[in-house]
């Protein structure tokens, strides 16, 4: 682990982790007992977003992509709201504090790249002394998207740091199948920026990576790619079944490396950590979901025809008379399961 | 705002279109315009013509060609309350930016509930008639009018270009404004440089009149002004509405007048399938068949691919295309 990170980061690093997974894993099975739509668990790249998140300053600005919920709740985002955003709820989104400025989810694959870098222009053309930190999967690497924005960022110099969680698959297909360059961070190369590889499962590598990063584009010195090695230990969604597509071997092969139980060992190695502290965290980490889960189900429901008020800034006659619509089809009692 | 009278000046749709844009420039720090070519160059129309040299390059911007990554920029400049204007150098490039227009501007507003929005306009030259090569002739205003969240819009003379310009890059709402390149350069009016944009949610009543009502927009106005005049010569008194904003809709207008004179023509340069003619027929069916005294006629390109020069001529409706549809609905079915 870094010389910079002293035992109570690396504490609370795993603390995040942690809630993290503990969420995911609730969110799976809320999913399986038909209380959550479907979702995109970040088992075992958790160390990619917690690293990014205690990397970033309240003040940068975050463009995630769709399995960044660690990141997201660093930034403040509740719980809940992960929760309720998957749970089909656009009132997740409804992000405050330091993720008040931030872009909301992104599914389009790499769209929030150029997206990202549009944000990194208006901070430089404000001399706001702020960065923007961008994610996205391997996956996104294959996009025009991907390219238009580093090439963007090259060119103008803009304080824009992003972070390819190459967890190894899009979907079903391996990152080998997905391009023929060696590395994802060599891309950076076409581009004219730095381009580095971390460790993804090494929480404090990538908050290294993406600390000096953000320093440098708060400094005036450009956009960084960073490629975070991991592995997505799970589905790619609740919807996926990836034993249709991968080796089992490979999967309890990258279970050895992943983030969570290799902080807890070192963390352990060095006397800095005790079963009873364990055993504490994950009390407290189980009651910190049950509370998610608790005001995720009992948050009120959205008024029906809420769908059609932000459309536009005003309601339009069109949509007024087809609130009548929407609310006669409520009265008649249909249901949404 | 100053006390000098306001500057009028003689000016063509394309003029018109650049005073806008410098006004606005002028009036909003927020507001930055760019895109391919849109700096030194001043737009391979002229649109944004010296206002790099005016504005610098921090407000006029010349960006890499990349029309995805134009759109995508924009939408992550105008969440962050920079009011960007792209341009898209023709509108049959604009399928690059697509996805960003569709999925992220149209729906920043309703994915976020309305934290953060997307005031954004992206500007193209659109339409056919000026024996352009492939890919510069398209008429598709129909695909962004169908999305919801978008505005549409479609100037047919320099005065409105200026006013429909300014309210749009004012709205909170992302604008596709699409600028019907033949008329660029065909008619000069006279345009008040005010600041004061138009609605953007009200069509133009351009003609009153009281036998069959004319709906169209952008170029084809001008065909369907003419083929007024046609028809009043021989005493068809025609009103001529020009739709301006095809999305949202200022239904309202059209059915005043459609229930009052009882007939209707929808003159289109696209292509008639699925097209924004189709809409308004449809809603025309819906909601005013009782006054009715014949059935409404579209006049519009083909179902084909925009022709190549050669064939162009054949493809573009007519003023004459016009008057034979508006005499069909007199002459009753």
């Amino acid at each position: 682990m870094s010389r910079q990170h002293d035992f109570d980061w690396l504490r609370l690093a795993y603390r995040h982790m942690v809630t993290i997974r503990a969420l995911d894993k609730k969110a799976v099975a809320l999913q399986r007992t038909g209380q959550m739509r479907t979702y995109p668990s970040s088992l075992g790249q958790e160390a990619v977003g917690i690293g990014i998140g205690m990397a970033m300053q309240d003040k940068d600005v975050y463009a995630p992509y769709y399995r960044d919920q660690a990141t997201l709740y660093l930034r403040g985002v509740r719980l809940s709201q992960i929760l309720q955003l998957w749970g089909g709820d656009e009132r997740g989104h409804l992000f405050e504090g330091p993720a008040a400025r931030d872009l909301p989810i992104c599914v389009p694959i790499a769209t929030q790249l150029t997206q990202a870098a549009g944000v990194a222009v208006a901070l430089k053309s404000r001399h706001e002394k702020q960065a923007v930190v961008t994610s996205c999967g391997d996956g996104a690497t294959s996009r025009g998207d991907f390219y238009e924005a580093l090439n963007l960022a090259g060119l103008w110099q803009l304080p824009l740091v992003t972070v390819i969680n190459n967890n190894q698959w899009a979907i079903s297909v391996p990152r080998h199948l997905q391009t023929g360059t060696e590395t994802l961070s060599q891309k950076a190369v076409a581009a004219g920026i730095e381009g580095i590889q971390v460790d993804g499962n090494d929480v404090a590598a990538v908050h290294d990576a993406v600390s000096a990063a953000l320093e440098k584009a708060r400094s005036g010195k450009g956009a960084t790619l960073i490629e975070a090695v991991t592995y997505r230990l799970g589905d790619h969604t609740t919807a996926d079944d990836a034993t249709r597509y991968r080796d089992k071997q490979q999967v309890s092969d990258a279970w050895q490396n992943e983030p969570i139980k290799r902080l807890q060992t070192w963390l352990h190695d060095n006397n800095e950590w005790s079963a009873g502290q364990e055993q504490a965290l994950q009390k407290e980490v189980q009651q910190l979901i049950e509370k998610a889960v608790t005001d995720y189900l009992a948050a009120e429901a959205q008024p029906v025809d809420e769908f059609l008020q932000f459309q536009y800034e005003k309601m339009t006659p069109a949509l007024l008379e087809q609130q009548a619509l929407i609310k006669a089809r409520s009265e008649q009692g249909r249901d949404n399961s | 705002m100053s006390n000098k009278q306001p500057q009028v000046h003689e000016l063509t749709m394309v003029e018109a279109v650049n005073l806008a844009l410098r006004r606005a420039l002028n009036d909003d720090e927020n507001v930055v315009i760019l895109g391919e070519d849109v700096g030194t160059n001043g737009g391979v129309f002229r649109a944004t013509e010296g206002l790099k040299q005016d504005f610098g390059f921090k407000r006029v911007m010349d960006t890499p060609l990349a029309e995805s990554m134009i759109a995508g920029m924009s939408v992550g400049m105008a969440t962050q309350g920079m009011r960007p204007v792209a341009e898209i150098q023709f509108m049959g490039f604009i399928f690059a930016a697509f996805e960003q227009i569709v999925c992220h501007a149209a729906r920043m507003r309703n994915r976020t509930r309305g934290r953060l929005q997307c005031p954004l306009v992206i500007r193209a030259p659109f339409g056919g008639g000026i024996q352009a090569p492939e890919h510069h002739s398209e008429s598709t205003e129909a695909l962004f009018a169908h999305i919801p969240g978008l505005k549409v819009v479609i100037p047919s003379s320099p005065t409105r270009a200026y006013g429909l310009l300014l309210s749009a890059i004012a709205s909170n709402d992302p604008v596709v404004f699409l600028e019907p390149k033949r008329i660029y350069r065909m008619i000069r009016h006279r345009v008040t440089d005010h600041g004061q944009g138009l609605p953007l949610d009200t069509c133009f009543t351009l003609k009153q009149g009281s036998d069959v009502t004319l709906v169209s927009w952008g170029a084809m106005v001008h065909e369907t002004l003419q083929a007024a005049r046609k028809l009043e010569a021989d005493g068809i008194s025609a009103e001529v509405i020009d739709v301006a904003t095809i999305s949202p809709l200022d239904f309202e207008t059209i059915r005043r007048s459609v229930r009052h004179t009882g007939r209707c023509v929808i003159i289109q340069e696209a292509a008639r399938n699925g097209g924004v003619a189709s809409e308004i027929s449809a809603r025309i069916g819906e909601s005013c068949l009782p006054w009715m005294k014949a059935p409404v006629q579209r006049v519009t390109g083909f179902d084909a691919t925009m022709p190549y020069p050669r064939h162009e001529h054949l493809y573009m409706p007519t003023t004459d295309d016009i008057v034979a549809a508006a005499r069909q609905t007199l002459e009753g079915i």
